[in-house]
């Protein structure tokens, strides 16, 4: 016979309160650690801002003052002016030279100003604070201008911000004062453009490849697993791929020299052209991937009503599985831009050129790119160079904020339901 | 099946339109096809060219009289200059980084995972997820940046000026781990909300606590899901290059200590490749003999986690 024990709440009251415990507690360290999380996120973008902002101690070698023309402050003056204050204040060999790296009629007002502020004036940054010093701690601020200032009577304490229009449109130069991030905002777009022109139409034909024509065959496993594989190996493996096949073993094509298009001597092949097309091969498993999701989720319906009306393989992939899977394979190749955009690693190794002033004019030009740039001020050992590269950070961030903000929208406004 | 019917119509008149029905040659569908062929084969290009070029050069650098293979893997020193080619501290520098990196992603990916996908609720989760996927998409270099001017002064606050250099190991793993948490969490939570919803009533059935469910239910049947997660992480992490190269000092340096600097695999290439490389030098050479090693490792780890997924996956119906 069965002994029927009687369940009683006692049975479990000794361990019932130690489990219920137990589970909040663990609940609150859940709670805790993803707060943890979110603030080294704030931290992150708080230590950008903090350095994008402060104050900043600036010395010039000469007074602006001696630099007015009839009155006019250097800021306000024409073209003409500033040219023939650089002509008076610059030895006259070094005039000429500026002269014929490009002509100062070429020049535009803007270029000609920078040159002002970078030869003459000579923009110096004494010292230079955070954000959250400036605010803080004005008076050991103060209290350092004043020892600062007995030395440098031109000292002037300004409250700044690093990112300002003139560094969008200023190339770079090796004066922290006037150096902008003009030139690699422009290599990142040509090399961008090169990436998307290489890798979309290969990274969406292999997805059409294997979602609408590859049967399942050992041929195509390999492929697929291989596409799997290659979104895990390492950018910097890219780079070193990139290198060897794109800059040295295909140098004549890269460097443009095939097609006479620049001066065989001194070209070689670590140009735009190369970067781009490392780059694509860097997010070409993403495309893939992301557009094969794309056109699975296209309905099998669709195709079918397009074959009954006799139409083949490619007109029904052309007229109705892509346009529907459309949505998908753009937010993908956003996804692959943001990426590349914001990779360093491989074109690092690429080559990618330390100090270039001038646009890039096409895709044979040697780059930089705003990352590379990055990199470069922040291995600077000065404050002040850091500063510049938080406010270079801040336009990469905002520049990738607006591409996922546009990829959002796609994925909302063009997706369909069935 | 419809052909078939069709052609055994006895109707003369219909046998010979029928003829019109059938399948023509079309030759632009099969260029098309090539066509497409050719771009899923890129794949398979990318790969070849990767081991050939690899294998090529680092076969020329171990081929030259001041390499060998075994002081190569065994060596202490890696001072190309007088001709030592030892990987080992630029190894143990990648594996500093990467434990100290997974030492914090890994707790807390995996306690944001399970707070996301079993805890939060949906209002908290449509929160959190969107700043997860920001993490995840923020450049390399700025996490670097974050390394180098806001963590290492911060270790040098808090520790000490004369312990922690400005270049270290260990505010680089720190940071990369933050980078590291985004992709484990996320792909731990995927794990976890494959888990079915009936194990979990049946835990509450029996009345285990949300804490016991999570933990001797929920979590044991995501595990190949959570260690597929922890094995990319790895892999990412050895890879991972910028932090190292900005944050983590350059020049080889065979250390354990975390508060000094010690250049990674990664870092090394980066710094070499930097300059002005011409392309017969032994330097030139020796990135890709590293490059070999980095590959392969970060491979294999690539591989172990699918195959896990693949072999342990629990299936629900």
């Amino acid at each position: 016979m069965i002994q029927k024990t009687k369940v009683s709440r006692s049975m479990f009251d000794h361990n019932f309160a130690v489990r219920t415990n137990q589970g909040k507690t663990w609940h609150v360290i859940f709670l805790l650690v993803t707060i943890i999380a979110i603030i080294s996120l704030t931290l992150l973008i708080f230590n950008i801002v903090d350095s994008v902002f402060g104050y900043v101690v600036i010395n010039t070698r000469v007074d602006p003052a001696t630099l007015m023309v009839d009155g006019v402050a250097l800021e306000d003056q024409t073209k003409e002016q500033m040219v023939t204050t650089l002509q008076k204040n610059l030895s006259r060999g070094a005039f000429n030279k500026l002269n014929n790296e490009k002509d100062f009629t070429n020049r535009t007002r803007d270029e000609v100003l920078a040159l002002v502020e970078e030869r003459i004036l000579k923009y110096e940054v004494l010292e230079s604070w955070s954000l959250a010093d400036s605010l803080l701690n004005k008076d050991a601020i103060l209290t350092e201008y004043n020892t600062l200032i007995t030395e440098n009577p031109r000292a002037e304490l300004k409250f700044i911000s690093w990112l300002r229009w003139t560094r969008l449109v200023r190339p770079q130069s090796s004066e922290v004062a006037t150096a902008g991030i003009r030139t690699a905002i422009l290599g990142s777009l040509w090399t961008i453009l090169i990436t998307i022109v290489f890798a979309f139409p290969v990274g969406v034909g292999a997805a059409i490849y294997l979602e609408e024509y590859a049967r399942d065959n050992w041929v195509n496993r390999v492929i697929q697993t291989n596409i799997n594989n290659l979104a895990g190996v390492p950018s910097i493996i890219y780079g070193i791929l990139g290198l060897a096949i794109f800059v040295r073993a295909l140098e004549p094509l890269t460097s443009g020299s095939l097609f006479g298009l620049v001066d065989p001597t001194t070209a070689n092949g670590r140009t735009i052209l190369s970067a781009g097309l490392t780059l694509g091969l860097l997010v070409l498993p993403l495309i893939i991937i992301n557009s094969q999701e794309a056109i699975r989720a296209v309905p099998q319906s669709l195709r079918n009503a397009g074959y009954g009306l006799g139409a083949t393989k490619w007109q029904v992939t052309w007229a109705h599985v892509l346009p529907n899977a459309l949505p998908g394979v753009l937010t993908g190749l956003i996804l692959a831009v943001s990426r590349a955009i914001g990779e360093t690693a491989p074109l690092v190794v690429v080559g990618a050129s330390t100090a270039i002033s001038f646009d890039p004019t096409s895709v044979f030009s040697k780059f930089t790119t705003l990352p590379i740039q990055i990199y470069q001020w922040t291995a600077r050992p000065q404050p002040e160079w850091q500063h510049l590269a938080s406010a270079a950070i801040l336009v990469l961030l905002v520049l990738l904020l607006g591409l996922n903000a546009v990829a959002i929208v796609l994925r909302n406004k063009l997706s369909r339901k069935y | 099946m419809l052909k078939n019917e069709i052609q055994q119509l006895p109707m003369d008149n219909f046998q010979r339109q029928s003829k019109t029905l059938k399948k023509r040659k079309r030759w632009s569908e099969s260029l098309i096809q090539g066509l497409l062929f050719l771009a899923g084969l890129f794949s398979i290009f990318t790969t070849a060219g990767i081991i050939f070029t690899l294998g090529k050069e680092a076969l020329l650098f171990f081929q030259k009289p001041e390499v060998n293979l075994f002081e190569f893997l065994t060596g202490t020193a890696w001072q190309p200059h007088i001709n030592r080619f030892g990987i080992l501290p630029l190894a143990t520098s990648t594996l500093l980084t990467t434990t100290i990196a997974m030492l914090i992603a890994i707790p807390l990916g995996l306690i944001v995972a399970v707070f996301l996908s079993e805890y939060a609720t949906r209002r908290v989760r449509n929160f959190l997820k969107p700043i997860l996927e920001v993490l995840a998409g923020i450049p390399t270099i700025v996490y670097g940046y974050f390394a180098l001017t806001f963590i290492t002064p911060l270790l040098r606050d808090i520790i000490g000026k004369d312990v922690v250099n400005i270049y270290n190991t260990g505010s680089a793993g720190l940071v990369m781990g933050i980078l590291i948490l985004p992709p484990i969490a996320s792909i731990s939570e995927d794990a976890l909300a494959a888990v079915p919803r009936s194990l979990r009533e049946a835990g509450y059935g029996l009345g285990a606590t949300k804490f016991e469910v999570v933990f001797k239910i929920v979590l044991p049947a995501a595990l190949s899901g959570i260690s597929a997660a922890i094995i990319l992480g790895i892999s990412r992490a050895i890879g991972e290059t910028m932090i190292v190269a900005v944050a983590a000092g350059a020049g080889p340096n065979f250390t354990l200590n975390p508060f000094k600097g010690a250049e990674t695999m990664t870092g090394h290439i980066v710094r070499i490749s930097g300059g002005d490389l011409s392309y017969d030098s032994i330097d030139y050479d020796s990135i890709f003999a590293i490059g070999l090693v980095l590959f392969l490792v970060t491979l294999t780890l690539n591989i172990v986690s699918q195959w896990i997924v693949k072999r342990f996956r629990e299936v629900y119906e």
